[in-house]
């Protein structure tokens, strides 16, 4: 029962942090800017958590993950603002037609394999796209223009659900058998693993998460543009589960909370920025060439839950 | 237990496996000798539901089972040990013994049978939190086995187990097949080392480029003249 001892601590660290940063807002030290970078840092752990599931775990190389976060964006935005629906309303509805096109997409799509799948997951974000772009209802290229509801709170508790899910999911029965498509595709189907079945799930809930966070993206700016999802923003998902090291949730986290970080540091020096960043990566990719964290998780280190609850 | 009725098998373009028949029965190892690309991987795949074959039956237990998907194959109690070991790399040797009994649901069973593992397999026992891709070569091969036999088969199908390792654990390795097979476990094994294979199997059969060419006992296909030229060597 380690793994119940793993969501514990995990639970209340979350509302540690909460409480922390709430009262940090309360009495004001944190102000917009950094309330802002919060946001954008929770948003950023969602995608990358969630194309973890996808690449890290289960090994299908997607690179098309802002198209889901499009799909999420946008119908959330058209449920608030065209239907008039409450934003948590709205979240969902953003969420499940993303796992709705994650499930379209991954059908016929993941019989492929390594560099085909890529090139079709791509070929697919930028249909997305290019769909959002050609539909006037959602304001084509001028974008759709969307009330900022987004709160500190709605985001928080997004990452919250997101992580624990997608954690709760790796540790089962299931994910072990998504695990061991990664490891070795043909030995799983020996094992009598419905391979097909597990890649199609983990897609469809990697785009659903993928959703949600397009969904609070789009109620944190005033508008939301066709070009913002392009493929552009595929790889910066892509680079926070490799920065952070496929196969591990904590790495990917902590390489979405890391970039989030350097890229708000360096937004004033505008002329350097690119080429900051870039250093960045690779001086990260040279000395931790499997990523931060490799497959490992930041709960080994602590001795918590090893390996995830390993034994039972 | 298992009749293999004239089966035409394609691997993409490749007409892999030619009006190919046989037979494994209850109790029996049964071993399947050829060189390289005669297709007896081809074979294993397609009883294991790998592959489909596009022409042909594969009775089990007097049930069709060609073209069935794989899960529904494991059920009905075929393991296969594919080719090259293929451990789960990143998991523990106790993760990829718990995953070759993904289909079973009795516990009690389950810990039975993993005790029976670590029995046959002491070293697997003593590294059970180890990665597997740390193990050596014959140990893969072993934990390969024991996943197999996590699922509780009656029929296992081996793919060339002494792929790839020293004399002395291809040896070792052998001994534990016999061992698997005298606790009721009927055994189809696919080897290129024609002389172990044939030194503990009951029946043989050597396939060459995609048709068997020749079958019977184990004893008879040591003493064919045939055989001793392709395959042992020609001693």
């Amino acid at each position: 029962m380690k793994k119940s001892k793993a969501f514990w601590v995990f639970s209340v660290l979350a509302l540690v942090i909460y409480a922390v940063v709430q009262g940090l807002i309360s009495v004001g030290i944190l102000d917009l800017y950094y309330q802002n970078i919060l946001v954008q840092m929770c948003i950023n752990i969602m995608l990358a958590v969630s194309l973890h599931i996808i690449i890290g775990i289960t090994g299908q190389f997607s690179i098309g993950h802002a198209g889901f976060m499009a799909v999420g964006a946008y119908f959330s935005a058209i449920a608030t603002m065209k239907l008039g629906l409450p934003l948590p309303v709205g979240l969902l509805i953003g969420a499940g037609v993303a796992a709705l096109a994650g499930l379209l997409v991954g059908i016929p799509t993941l019989r492929l394999k390594g560099d085909y799948l890529a090139i079709a997951t791509l070929g697919f974000a930028e249909i997305i796209r290019i769909i959002f772009l050609n539909v006037d209802y959602v304001g084509g290229a001028a974008g759709m223009v969307i009330t900022n509801m987004t709160t500190w709170t709605y985001a928080f508790v997004s990452v919250v659900i997101t992580i624990l899910v997608i954690a709760n999911f790796t540790n089962s029965r299931h994910g072990r058998a998504a695990i061991s498509i990664r490891e070795d595709e043909i030995a799983s189907d020996a094992m009598g693993i419905n391979t097909t079945y597990y890649k199609v799930v983990a897609f469809a809930i990697g785009s659903l998460f993928a959703g949600l966070a397009g969904g609070i993206f789009a109620h944190n700016f005033f508008i939301i543009q066709p070009t913002t999802f392009g493929f552009l923003k595929s790889f910066d998902i892509l680079i926070y589960v490799v920065l952070g090291g496929l196969g591990s949730l904590s790495g990917a986290a902590i390489a979405a909370i890391f970039l989030t970080i350097v890229s708000s540091y360096l937004a004033e020096y505008p002329e350097t920025r690119m080429i900051i960043y870039s250093l960045v990566l690779i001086i990260v990719m040279l000395y931790r060439p499997s990523g931060l964290m490799g497959t490992k998780e930041i709960t080994s280190l602590f001795k918590f839950g090893k390996k995830g609850g390993s034994q039972k | 237990m298992l009749k293999v009725d004239n089966i035409d098998v394609f691997y993409g373009n490749i007409h892999a496996l030619k009006d190919v028949s046989l037979e494994v029965n209850e109790g029996e190892i049964v071993t399947l000798i050829g060189a390289n690309g005669a297709g007896k991987s081809t074979l294993l795949k397609t009883l294991s539901g790998l592959l489909k074959p596009k022409k042909g039956v594969v009775l089990y237990q007097s049930q069709q089972i060609g073209g069935k998907p794989a899960q529904a194959i494991v059920k009905n109690g075929i393991s296969h040990v594919p080719e090259g070991r293929r451990v789960f790399s990143t998991m523990s040797v106790e993760e990829n013994l718990e995953l070759g009994a993904y289909l079973r649901n009795d516990r009690e069973g389950i810990k039975k049978d993993m005790a029976n593992v670590y029995e046959l397999f002491p070293i697997l026992g003593e590294r059970r939190k180890q990665p597997s891709g740390t193990l050596s070569g014959g140990e893969q091969q072993m934990l390969a086995m024991g996943r197999a036999l996590m699922a509780k088969p009656k029929l296992l199908l081996l793919d060339e187990p002494s792929m790839g390792l020293a004399p002395l654990i291809v040896k070792k390795i052998f001994e534990i097949i016999k061992m698997v097979n005298e606790q009721g476990t009927t055994v189809l094994l696919v080897e290129q080392n024609a002389n172990m294979a044939l030194s503990i199997a009951n029946r043989a059969y050597v396939i060459e480029t995609g048709k068997i060419v020749l079958s019977g006992t184990a004893k008879e296909l040591q003493e064919s003249e045939q055989v001793k030229a392709a395959y042992l060597g020609g001693l």
